[in-house]
């Protein structure tokens, strides 16, 4: 299955960046093994593959972050050792890292220049001429931000561009971008391509990672995948298939994306009356039947996140009525929305998902510990592993044990362990908030098979994403919300990209 | 959903679901056993004796480290919620007072309330330990809810409980206690008492819901929250439990000096937080075992009974144990950063 590219031998001259042969282990696992990537000059090269796929992996060890068990990089033809993050900027390679790596408290100035400020004639620190330089490289980059401003104060959009203007301003030739749109507003993406575009014509190099398919076939002009540590293939961006690309990042036929299944809708679940919260959102209301997924879309910032946390008791509502199968409920704390048979898959992984010091089974049954397996406050660890670890199978956790910390898994495989541990409480209304935010086809399509099927089951589902084809593709009806309030509810024979955009936006 | 699980047919976990890892505490454990060694060596080369044949030697080894040791389990429960508990070794200072003043036997002339001497035993340890309870309260509502960061709240108490034990006799000692209460403190008994406590909350900590709630906390509190989890309320109760055991231990220390005075206790916190840290609890929380603890104690104890033996001066003791703990958790530090991907 793998393909000889580059085969022409003028192609050679412009290598920037080449990595041969490299393998990584981790204990218990193989992460890369016998992995390649060659990257050209004035190119925009994309890696793809699966959670799990290595690509991250790889991508460190470009970065100077881990060191390659086998193996050997070449930049500009020479070999190198790439020692630290810090020795890999030096020699020309920069990543800009799906988590943002600025100080919150610093200035754009100070973070750009950090170790490498101007100084002034007795030695220190040359505020002025620093803000002047960033001044100049954020105008090039036509990047919107003051260079005195505290990088708290800013969006993460902005940061985002902050972290770009950085590693531009080492004079890097390598960019590497992992995930860098994850956080984007369309508008800001397309700022982001043109960045991208001016690199390129600079005859810099940028490795992109995305698993945004569409962002993909857009910007890059080669297509390199990844599967299980292994390379693949590499292609020229403009010759393969999405159905192509696809297939070969998963290794088999995918399952239909967005399998929504045609559900009899059974009673109202949950009904929600001018819910409110001060300064965030107003009057939102909508009913939830058994069986329904309802989709809820609008632009970042519009409250959809809120609201959820809101039915969940996480920031609690300052008024409105929550009604579950006819009666009025208080929801104050989410062990009152769990003991009414709700969960609630939180958009942040990290900040609100995993308990990242502890194992995939600590991590799957601590929800389920408040309503089931205990008996007089001990935990029955039998009956609650064989049920962890026939949810990991369903779930297809790719894992060596359930004794395995959850830090070690991609992030896929964590999405998997969160879902897993609200299905363990055995939920009526499930909330899932971004479900498939960073998580590759395969994995994404297994989500919303599951979903689908927990529907059909009788549940009730909200889901929120910034995807609109998931949203369209998976739900019965679309509420839309702009600014706080809810804009529109579309039943799916309405609910178009336009449709929703357009209330999404007004 | 239910209905789907049960369809399919359940397996057990296979061996491959639970990877054998060796316990954390192998390390920590080989230390201990590294340290003995080394004193047995030296006590033949340098005064021809032996350090581990001497059973004596071994119980009183482990009888002064017991006080310290009841307070370690509480504080490592903290440890592991993230937060930190510096005002065990005051509580210990104020219950001690406190519990002996109602411990006073009626043949003592100058007993501090004549009217409640010889008292039953339970007495003052039910004083000790909610006194101790009470002020673990206070720090675990100044944490959870006031959202005083635990080393502040913690410290104020420390300071705090020490002021009480001080003025509470204007700095004069407690004797002249019944014998049914100096009983706790005789013998082998506070090493009994602390291997009471170490079964009781190691048990706690691994098969109860208690035990996986505190993990969950320290490792990530929102995610703890978002689960369903009473942050603040559980908080509160790791926090109580903690000061409930310095009660204990204040307890067991006039029980077993026969007097109480407000200067016990002193830099007990400090040896306690040593040894849960020695023992592979993480301060960044959600991580820590009570075995670890209870090695991390007998190594502090092994360490000044070793320089006993080996008569060397107090001076030394304590610039050898100043490294010996951070070479401890530096060893621990690189193992588990290795451990990682």
């Amino acid at each position: 299955m793998s393909d000889v590219t580059l085969a022409d031998p003028t192609a050679e001259q412009a290598l920037l960046l080449s990595a041969q042969g490299i393998r990584k282990e981790f204990p218990g696992v193989v992460a890369l093994d016998g992995a390649q990537f060659n990257l050209r000059s004035g190119s925009v090269h994309a890696v793809m593959g699966e959670n799990g796929a290595g690509k991250s992996t790889l991508m460190k060890i470009l970065a100077g972050i881990y060191q390659p068990d086998a193996g050997s990089l070449h930049l500009k033809g020479k070999e190198v050792m790439l020692s630290t993050p810090l020795d890999a900027l030096e020699k020309g390679v920069a990543m800009i890292h799906q988590e943002l790596n600025l100080m919150a408290s610093m200035t754009v100035a100070e973070n750009i220049w950090i170790r490498r400020e101007p100084r002034n004639a007795f030695g220190f620190i040359d505020h002025k001429k620093m803000n002047r330089i960033t001044n100049d490289l954020l105008q090039r980059l036509r990047i919107n931000v003051r260079a005195d401003g505290e990088v708290r104060t800013l969006s993460v959009a902005s940061r985002q561009m902050v972290e770009i203007a950085k590693a531009v301003s080492y004079d890097s030739e390598v960019l590497i971008m992992d995930e860098p749109t994850s956080a984007l507003t369309d508008r800001e993406v397309s700022h982001l391509f043109e960045i991208i575009r001016e690199l390129r014509t600079e005859g810099k190099g940028v490795v992109y990672i995305s698993h945004k398919m569409n962002e993909i076939l857009e910007i890059s002009d080669e297509i390199s995948i990844f599967r299980d540590g292994k390379y693949i293939s590499t292609h020229s961006a403009s010759t393969i298939s999405r159905d192509e690309i696809i297939r070969r990042m998963v290794g088999r036929e995918v399952l239909q994306m967005f399998p929504k299944e045609d559900v009899e809708l059974g009673d109202v679940l949950l009904s929600v009356k001018n819910l409110d919260l001060e300064g965030v959102f107003s009057n939102v209301s909508f009913d939830l039947r058994a069986g329904e997924i309802l989709g809820m879309a609008g632009l970042i910032g519009s409250g959809r996140s809120n609201v959820a946390e809101a039915l969940f008791g996480v920031t609690p509502p300052t008024s409105g009525e929550i009604r579950i199968a006819g009666q009025s409920v208080q929801i104050r704390k989410p062990s009152d929305a769990i003991a009414h048979g709700m969960a609630f898959l939180t958009e942040d992984r990290k900040e609100t998902g995993c308990l990242l010091a502890l194992d995939i089974l600590e991590n799957m049954q601590i929800a389920a510990l408040q309503t089931r397996y205990t008996r007089s406050g001990f935990v029955q660890g039998g009956s609650v592993a064989v049920d962890c670890a026939e949810m990991a199978r369903r779930l297809r956790i790719k894992m060596t044990g359930l004794n395995v910390s959850i830090q070690n898994l991609s992030g896929g495989n964590q999405q998997k362990v969160l879902i897993g541990r609200w299905l363990l409480t055995a939920p009526r209304i499930l909330i899932l908030d971004e479900p498939t935010k960073g998580i590759d086809v395969g994995a994404k399509a297994e989500i919303h098979g599951l979903v689908s099927s927990l529907a059909k089951s009788g549940a009730a589902v909200i889901l929120i994403s910034s995807e609109l084809p998931e949203v369209l593709g998976m739900s019965d009806r679309v509420l839309v919300m702009h600014e706080g309030k809810v804009t529109g509810i579309l039943p799916r024979s309405d609910a178009t990209q336009v449709a929703v955009m357009e209330l999404a936006s007004r | 959903m239910e209905k789907n699980l049960a369809e399919k047919t359940r397996i057990a976990p296979s061996p491959a679901m639970q990877r054998w890892k060796p316990p954390q505490e192998l390390n920590i454990l080989l230390v201990l056993v590294g340290i003995a060694l080394i004193y047995e060596a030296m006590g033949w080369i340098f005064i021809g004796q032996s350090f581990l044949a001497n059973t004596q030697r071994l119980t009183i080894t482990i009888l002064q480290v017991s006080v310290v040791g009841i307070i370690a389990v509480g504080v490592t429960q903290v440890i592991i919620t993230s937060g930190i508990d510096l005002s065990a070794g005051s509580v210990v200072a104020m219950t001690a007072m406190i519990a002996a003043s109602v411990a006073q036997s009626s043949e003592w002339t100058r007993a501090l309330y004549p009217g409640f001497t010889d008292m039953p035993a339970i007495v003052p340890i039910s004083v000790g330990i909610i006194l101790g309870a009470i002020a673990g309260l206070i720090n675990g509502a100044l944490v959870a809810y006031a959202r005083i960061p635990p080393f502040i709240a913690t410290l104020g108490m420390m300071v705090a409980a020490r002021g009480i034990s001080k003025w509470y006799t204007k700095g004069q000692p407690i004797s002249g206690l019944t014998d049914q209460f100096t009983f706790i403190g005789s013998g082998a008994w506070p090493v009994v008492v602390f291997i009471v406590v170490a079964i009781i909350f190691h048990v706690a900590l691994k098969y109860t819901r208690y035990g996986k709630f505190t993990y969950a906390i320290g490792s990530n509190m929102q995610a703890a929250r978002v689960s369903g989890i009473n942050v603040e309320a559980h908080l509160v109760k790791v926090y109580a439990i903690a000061g409930m055991l310095a009660g204990l231990a204040g307890i067991v220390t006039a029980a077993r000096a026969q007097t109480a005075q407000s200067g016990m206790g002193v830099n007990y916190e400090l040896d306690a937080i040593a040894a849960a840290v020695i023992g592979g609890t993480s301060l960044a929380g959600g991580i820590g075992r009570i075995t670890g603890t209870v090695i991390g104690v007998i190594i502090l104890g092994v360490m000044s009974s070793g320089f006993t033996f080996l008569r060397v001066d107090a001076y030394y003791q304590e610039i050898v144990k100043g490294v010996i703990i951070v070479a401890a958790v530096t060893v621990d530090v690189y193992r588990n950063r290795r451990g990682r991907g």
